[in-house]
């Protein structure tokens, strides 16, 4: 490759990641701007002030909201693991009939948008006295069809799986429980790891679903609280929700960046996250 | 072991189907939260939906915006991973900077956007200092729509992107070089043997983009509420307006009939069209 093409192909992909990259610089940035500086271009703020931050915390039950999807996002990731290793190695490994009927299902949990089922989920949790509470939060995604597609995910793990390391722990006389537990599990380590990743973000994003079921503010999960900074005229604290909207993004990006490289071949491998 | 799959069929059959059976219950029906009535309508909710002057628009707009989504997200994965598919240095730097509004969280991503596109924001501050006015973003007419597609095309693109190129490195060398001797140039090459042979993940990249594309409820709720006019009101957001703003359960579990039966008709589709073009070895 000659140096002209270099120069070229490094020039575009520079210009390319602006609006991936800056989207994110911008909104760090600008949190750190007193409100009267908020739409000025400059690309650091003439002073750092630490208000907008503060403010976040007194303009509502932040931490509170913080600790409701923290905790949320993690049941939800263990439980769906737990859920869906179990399954995706039952059905790796007996024979049943209706494997067909099975992919069906799957490509319905996948593709139906979770919308399709709001109406009657909302009735169901409004019956069962689940309203304004972190239930239908935490138990739709964990059994219904994210859990469906994690379960197909690890379906497609174990079949990959020799099946000899299982058979000559079985003449040792291990039992199935304890073959799936201390040989197929310990091998399923990537496997669950981007099943845990996507079932984390999907939980961390989810945004229909808080702002039909909740209605107390120290209930909110993040996404649903991040709307909510405006001032007594409705008009939007943008400086305060940037700070917010910060606080949301940096951990899961510094997570990210340590592990890209899981991420995204992860990701890339199970290739199934709308 | 029927241990292990008993909580993921209770799940399945509690979670995943029970509901699509009561969405097409509920459409008969009309339910008043306040008074707790449930009444039987029969039909009445589908010949709403059929004399609601509002449909048309709204399914015109959900088109026009997983059209132009689709159309979009695939062309700029696919060349941000030709790209990225290149000998360079540093290409695992740009990878990693391309993927990381996937792992931004998205109501982060989408107020960072709403807050670049008001008015006077950095977009227009941006545009100003070459000497170009430009236009309020979300609150004019058919560019509103395009601002939301954009945002919603950065966000996600990079997943593509990483399958795309998955993709093309499975690509063998040895075609490139024998079409090269033979005189192919760089687009004849890619036209016709990169296309080809990555056309399986096309199909499955549509097939995700489009049905995700249906799920904007969020971008749409925060970037423009369905504005201006009913130019972004898509159909999930109608959806939930029905629904949960106006309180027409019956009529927002018809709507999400339709809107069951428009993800299963594209994907049957999409399906079935793969035979005109994704390529299969033998």
């Amino acid at each position: 490759m000659s140096t002209r093409t270099k120069v070229f192909l490094y020039g575009i992909l520079l210009l390319l990641c602006v609006p991936f990259v800056f989207p994110t610089w911008w909104m760090i940035t600008s949190s750190f701007k007193p409100n009267a500086e908020i739409f000025s271009s400059s690309l650091v703020p003439s002073s750092w002030s630490l208000e907008p931050w503060r403010q976040v915390f007194t303009m509502q039950p932040f931490a509170q909201q913080y600790w409701n999807s923290a905790y949320i996002a993690v049941v939800v990731t263990l439980g769906t693991l737990v859920v869906a290793a179990m399954a995706g190695y039952a059905f790796a490994r007996i024979r049943f009939r209706g494997q067909n009927v099975l992919f069906l299902v799957v490509l319905t949990g996948l593709l139906i948008p979770s919308e399709v089922t709001i109406v009657p989920f909302f009735r169901i949790f409004n019956r069962l006295g689940l309203v304004d509470t972190h239930w239908p939060l935490i138990l739709v995604p964990m059994l219904g069809p994210p859990s469906v597609l994690a379960t197909f995910i690890m379906r497609q793990f174990f079949l990959t799986l020799p099946g000899e390391l299982e058979e000559a722990a079985r003449v040792d006389g291990l039992g199935r429980p304890a073959i799936f537990r201390r040989i197929a599990l310990p091998l399923a380590r990537p496997a669950l790891g981007a099943v845990a990743i996507f079932t984390f973000l999907h939980s961390w994003n989810l945004y229909l679903e808080p702002v039909v079921y909740l209605s107390t503010r120290s209930k909110y999960t993040l996404p649903q609280a991040l709307t909510q900074f405006t001032d007594a005229y409705q008009g939007q604290l943008w400086n305060v929700q940037l700070s917010a909207a910060s606080m949301t993004a940096i951990p899961v990006l510094i997570v990210f960046v340590i592990a890209q490289r899981q991420f995204i071949e992860g990701l890339a491998h199970t290739g199934l996250k709308g | 072991m029927y241990v292990f799959v008993t909580p993921a069929l209770l799940g399945a059959l509690a979670f995943v189907f029970l509901p699509l059976v009561l969405v097409v219950w509920y459409s008969l029906h009309e339910w008043n939260v306040l008074a707790d009535t449930f009444t039987f309508v029969g039909a009445d909710n589908y010949r709403r939906l059929a004399e609601d002057p509002d449909v048309p628009a709204v399914l015109g707009a959900t088109a026009l915006f997983s059209l132009g989504l689709m159309v979009l997200n695939l062309a700029l994965a696919l060349l941000l991973a030709v790209l990225l598919n290149q000998k360079l240095r540093g290409t695992t730097v740009f990878r990693v900077l391309f993927f990381s509004p996937v792992v931004v969280s998205l109501l982060a991503w989408t107020i960072v956007w709403g807050f670049l596109l008001q008015d006077n924001g950095g977009i227009n501050g941006l545009l100003g200092a070459i000497g170009v006015d430009g236009p309020n973003w979300l609150r004019s007419g058919g560019i509103a729509m395009a601002a939301v597609v954009v945002v919603q095309v950065f966000k996600n693109v990079g997943l593509n992107m990483v399958l795309f190129l998955a993709a093309l490195q499975g690509v063998p060398q040895e075609l490139a070089e024998a079409a090269r001797t033979d005189g192919a140039g760089l687009w004849t090459i890619f036209r016709r043997i990169t296309l080809p042979l990555i056309s399986p993940t096309i199909l499955l990249t549509s097939i995700i983009t489009v049905a995700g594309s249906l799920q904007v409820f969020a971008r749409i709720s925060v970037l423009t509420q369905g504005g201006p006019g009913t130019s972004t009101t898509v159909l999930v957001y109608y959806l939930y307006q029905q629904a949960f703003q106006f309180h027409s359960f019956g009529y927002g579990a018809t709507l999400s009939v339709l809107l069951f039966v428009i993800v299963l008709a594209l994907t049957v589709l999409q399906w079935q069209m793969r035979r005109r073009w994704v390529f299969h070895e033998h």
